[in-house]
């Protein structure tokens, strides 16, 4: 089967920057500035970029145009023992978009509800009661929520006709959309929120910085954690979006673009935030919004700062709301090809028959998440597989590349074919520093979890859908590592066979 | 704002869009987008 390979360089970046903008830099950045120190939190935040988020992406660059593979195949061909990683990654981006589609569904319904300002003065109670169906705890299923579940089977198959649509025609085609349309609203967004009262209030409790933080060591593991988490690493993406290059592309330079932008993105997303929540404190007397973070800020926070915006309520309601569902369905489709490519290569079956079943178990499995326990669930899931799923999986994959493989053939593969070379800092980033800021995140996130289970759930729900969805992904890697590839030649083959074409 | 507040901004705003900015010109000097 002929590799499809990404059509120019600008589509392989914009991809590759769709899937590390996502929700995480509009409703987790702008809090995590705030509670770490306002301005002086970029410190940690760049350095992190530079040591940890810039030089992981260039080392998942680099094996994924070499050993032209999604994740699976790609850690099988640095060394077969680690196939189960990939599949271990995979398996971790399968996890995550079966939740995060609703998520994407969620504010693709906000965008109608934004026409109407459907949601009317009670934001929290509209977005928990009238529309969530929220119940009484994880077990308490309480049926499909119809609303949700219509926008849940849109975004799966809008992601299958653009997967299904081929890495060129459909991947790069979408985020070619998506990523300037959605930097455009954001600006839209931007401006509109800087240009209210009270904006300056907002803005400066997110910059005005307090440089006593950077010596507290919690502040630079949260910086590790942001640049980790948003860049897509450890979620066999950038391995998979790689393996499209054509053979003399940059690798270097990719990775620096899409780290810049990625975080440039973030700081935006800071400022529009945050002028609206001074604009909010403002009108309320000077007094904080209760929520503001994650899906309570997306859903419950901003619809009533719109509602309490001078005019252009409603634009500026449907502008946020396409915001976060382009947002979303850029890494949300990423997620999905990590998933489909892997399987595609394992199987050696036709890409777009596997991307078919997959999409239909995958839907199935995500109507979970639309009941009305779909919230409490989803917490749960997101909290375990973030924690120790993405940071567990990130920490293996750096110590085993980074001291039980010679990285000296990856640096000589992409240091000839990039714009320009790295030092011996990316040595130093991959051996040292990464796995030494992973391996203290871990085990904080581990002392964290034993001291104070989180949430206030009840056990038997953080060990149902937390634990064992972690534990249960780890061996249902390494089993399916112990199947055999139904293309014996797949491993014949280390360098690329296209055409060779600079992109 | 408060100047510090206004500098840390316009660092944050620089060091993103400003290293990105220098990297696409390397990129479209060396072989283009």
């Amino acid at each position: 089967m002929q590799r499809e390979n990404w059509g120019s360089r600008v589509g392989f970046i914009l991809a590759a920057v769709g899937s590390a903008i996502g929700l995480g830099n509009i409703w987790r950045f702008p809090y995590m500035a705030y509670d770490n120190g306002g301005g002086a939190f970029l410190i940690p935040y760049f350095f992190a970029l530079v040591t940890a988020g810039i030089p992981i992406l260039i080392l998942e660059f680099s094996m994924g145009h070499k050993m032209k593979g999604g994740a699976p195949l790609t850690m099988a061909k640095l060394n077969r023992k680690w196939e189960w990683l990939g599949w271990w990654q995979v398996l971790i981006s399968f996890i995550i978009t079966v939740y995060y589609v609703v998520v994407v569904s969620w504010a693709i319904n906000y965008i109608g509800f934004s026409t109407t300002l459907a949601w009317g003065n009670e934001t929290i109670n509209f977005f928990t009661g009238d529309y969530l169906g929220l119940t009484g705890g994880p077990f308490e299923f309480g049926g499909l929520q119809p609303t949700i579940l219509i926008t849940t089977i849109s975004a799966w198959i809008i992601n299958f006709i653009v997967i299904y649509s081929g890495v060129k025609s459909g991947i790069e085609r979408a985020n070619k959309i998506f990523i300037p349309v959605l930097i455009v609203i954001l600006m839209i967004i931007l401006l509109r929120g800087i240009t209210l009262p009270g904006a300056a209030e907002g803005l400066n409790m997110l910059f005005q910085p307090d440089f006593s933080k950077i010596a507290d060591g919690k502040v630079w593991v949260a910086a590790y954690g942001q640049i980790f988490f948003s860049l897509s690493i450890a979620f066999a993406i950038m391995i998979t979006y790689s393996s499209y290059l054509p053979k003399k592309s940059d690798i270097v330079n990719n990775a620096f673009i899409t780290g810049f932008i990625n975080c440039g993105f973030s700081v935006l997303a800071g400022i529009a935030i945050f002028s609206i929540l001074g604009f909010m404190m403002g009108q309320s007397g000077g007094e904080l919004p209760a929520k503001l973070s994650g899906v309570f800020l997306a859903f419950a926070t901003i619809p009533e700062a719109i509602n309490q915006l001078p005019a252009f309520q409603k634009t500026i309601g449907v502008l946020f709301f396409i915001s976060l569902t382009f947002a979303g369905l850029s890494s949300f489709i990423s997620l999905n090809e990590a998933a489909i490519a892997g399987i595609t290569e394992k199987l050696y079956k036709p890409r777009k028959k596997v991307a078919a079943w997959y999409t239909l178990f995958a839907m199935i499995i995500s109507l979970i998440f639309t009941t009305g326990s779909g919230l409490y669930i989803l917490d749960i899931v997101d909290h375990f597989v973030n924690s120790f799923g993405v940071a567990m999986s990130g920490l293996v994959e750096v110590i085993l590349i980074g001291w039980f493989f010679k990285i000296k053939i990856l640096k000589d593969h992409f240091q000839p074919i990039s714009d320009f070379k790295v030092g011996i800092w990316w040595d130093i980033a991959i051996k040292i520093i990464t796995p030494a800021a992973l391996g203290i995140t871990a085990i904080m996130n581990f002392a964290n979890e034993f001291n104070k289970p989180y949430g206030g759930y009840d056990k038997t729900a953080l060990i149902l859908f937390g634990w064992c969805v972690v534990v249960g992904i780890i061996i249902l890697g390494i089993y399916i590592s112990t199947k055999k590839w139904k293309n014996v030649h797949i491993f014949d083959y280390y360098e690329n066979d296209d055409n060779g074409e600079e992109v | 704002m408060t100047t510090g507040a206004v500098l840390m901004m316009i660092f944050g705003l620089l060091l993103t869009w400003g290293g990105a900015a220098v990297c696409i010109f390397i990129a479209l000097k060396k072989r283009g987008l």
